[in-house]
């Protein structure tokens, strides 16, 4: 029946039109949060930046440690993954391209002999891990939108206590840096043994003025020891703060994108039924002109009382009007 | 005249210039920094610190696992948490403080409850005023 198609595709376009309301929703929600987090990102730098500047200071005044975070085993036998994704989807390729490249890591180090551990930021990263039979030992949930340094430092101390005990020997860091508005990469960095404070000065970028020789109170070694879990739990800061902010960027792309398609759809679908309520309407003119025709063929006189008799059994409504039309003559 | 920054890992808490600030290492008590100071590094108690500006008036902090660095004019405080006079929540720290109490009366070698405790004290304090 022709008049069918053409309700069909009315209750697509309604259905793409509502898809495409929110859509656009997260997009400016996204655009708006993307803004907020790279402020965040931003107010957490110099937190980060004065800690290097510290190291810098006690490398320079010649602290020397001990500190468990610095252990280099000899031979590692387990590797630690902290892998970064988020808690929601719709987010284009946020989520697959960390968890990917960590699943490669892993394989990587699995030829190797080498065991795995695995940390997993965010409900999608944990999911993947789970489904796909991987022991997922550290799971945290429900804060990547939106992470707090206590956050930060519940992972750290996850990961550190690992680490310290000797469960796992060394620990990668794969998250989603955050560039620009328009890029954003995935980083794979070693995270544990930390570098020698040196290093770990020099690739900081602090102030760079560590010529000055600091008095230490109590000692330099010991402020470095109380200095070390610090400065893991700003570094975990800092990568989680770069993926929320990467998270709504992507996401906002993502919806914008999505956004464009149903625009483009429902172009596409209001064309196509268009066309089909034309052709119903030409079907019904033909159907009409050819049963007009077809009476036609009777007798001249008797064709148009049979005409008015088939209107009249049509609808209900043009009989009541008939009804009331003597009264409008007389 | 001290540039003086408190910074939590969130954000700059405070910045300010200062004629003198006094704060409470680990070991050595308390130490006051006046412009002209040997460059220092020196990690905190959890214990107030007080900024005293130009005109004599005062700031103060409640500060939970920091540090300080001064080097020249510059005095930069890092900690975890970081609380003005008027972010404090005095009823909470109250509480926070008997609960605590509590803690340590059934067991008095519970390292976390005797560090609520501190920084319970340390929050009254600077609400207080002091």
């Amino acid at each position: 029946m022709p008049g069918g198609k053409e309700r069909e595709l009315r209750r697509r376009i309604s259905s793409v039109q509502s898809t495409k309301k929110i859509t656009r929703a997260m997009e400016l929600i996204a655009a708006t949060r993307v803004v907020k987090a790279m402020q965040r990102a931003d107010a957490a730098r110099p937190y980060s930046r004065q800690i290097t500047s510290v190291i810098e200071n006690l490398a320079a005044g010649g602290a020397e440690t001990n500190h468990p975070l610095l252990r280099q085993a000899d031979e590692v036998k387990k590797v630690g993954f902290i892998v970064m994704a988020g808690d929601r989807g719709l987010a284009g390729a946020y989520n697959t391209n960390p968890i990917r490249a960590a699943e490669r890591q892993l394989q990587g180090h699995r030829t190797e002999g080498k065991d795995y551990a695995l940390f997993c930021v965010g409900k999608k990263a944990a999911a993947y891990f789970a489904f796909r039979n991987y022991r997922v030992d550290y799971d945290y949930q429900g804060f990547t939108d939106n992470p707090s340094y206590e956050d930060a430092r519940r992972i750290a101390d996850d990961v550190a206590a690992a680490f310290i005990n000797g469960e796992i020997d060394e620990v990668e860091l794969i998250y989603t840096e955050f560039i620009s508005m328009g890029t954003q990469r995935v980083s794979v960095r070693r995270f544990l043994p930390l570098e020698d404070t040196a290093v770990m000065a020099e690739s900081g970028g602090g102030d760079a003025e560590a010529a000055a020789s600091f008095e230490f109170e109590p000692s330099p070694d010991s402020v470095l020891e109380a200095l070390l879990p610090r400065y893991i739990e700003a570094r975990l800061f800092g990568a989680l703060l770069d993926c929320a902010a990467s998270e709504h960027a992507n996401r906002q792309r993502a919806m914008k994108s999505a956004t464009d398609n149903a625009e483009e759809l429902i172009t596409k679908l209001s064309r196509q039924m268009n066309a089909a309520r034309q052709a119903a309407i030409t079907t019904e003119i033909m159907e009409i002109v050819g049963g007009a025709e077809a009476l036609d063929e009777g007798g001249d006189g008797a064709q148009a009382v049979d005409l008015e008799g088939m209107f009249a059994q049509i609808g209900a409504a043009p009989e009541s009007a008939t009804a009331s039309d003597p009264t409008n003559e007389g | 005249m001290l540039n003086v920054q408190v910074v939590s890992p969130e954000s700059v808490s405070y910045t300010g210039k200062a004629s003198m600030v006094v704060a409470r290492t680990v070991e050595g008590g308390d130490i006051a920094f006046q412009p002209g100071h040997i460059p220092f590094i020196g990690i905190l108690q959890v214990w107030s610190v007080v900024i005293v500006k130009e005109d004599g008036s005062r700031d103060s902090f409640a500060v939970h696992r920091g540090f300080v660095q001064v080097s020249d004019t510059d005095i930069t405080i890092l900690s975890d948490v970081s609380e003005a006079k008027d972010e404090i929540d005095v009823v909470r720290a109250e509480r926070a403080l008997a609960e605590a109490a509590q803690a340590l009366s059934a067991d008095a070698g519970d390292a976390d409850a005797a560090y609520d405790k501190a920084r319970a004290e340390v929050r009254i304090r600077v609400a207080a005023g002091e």
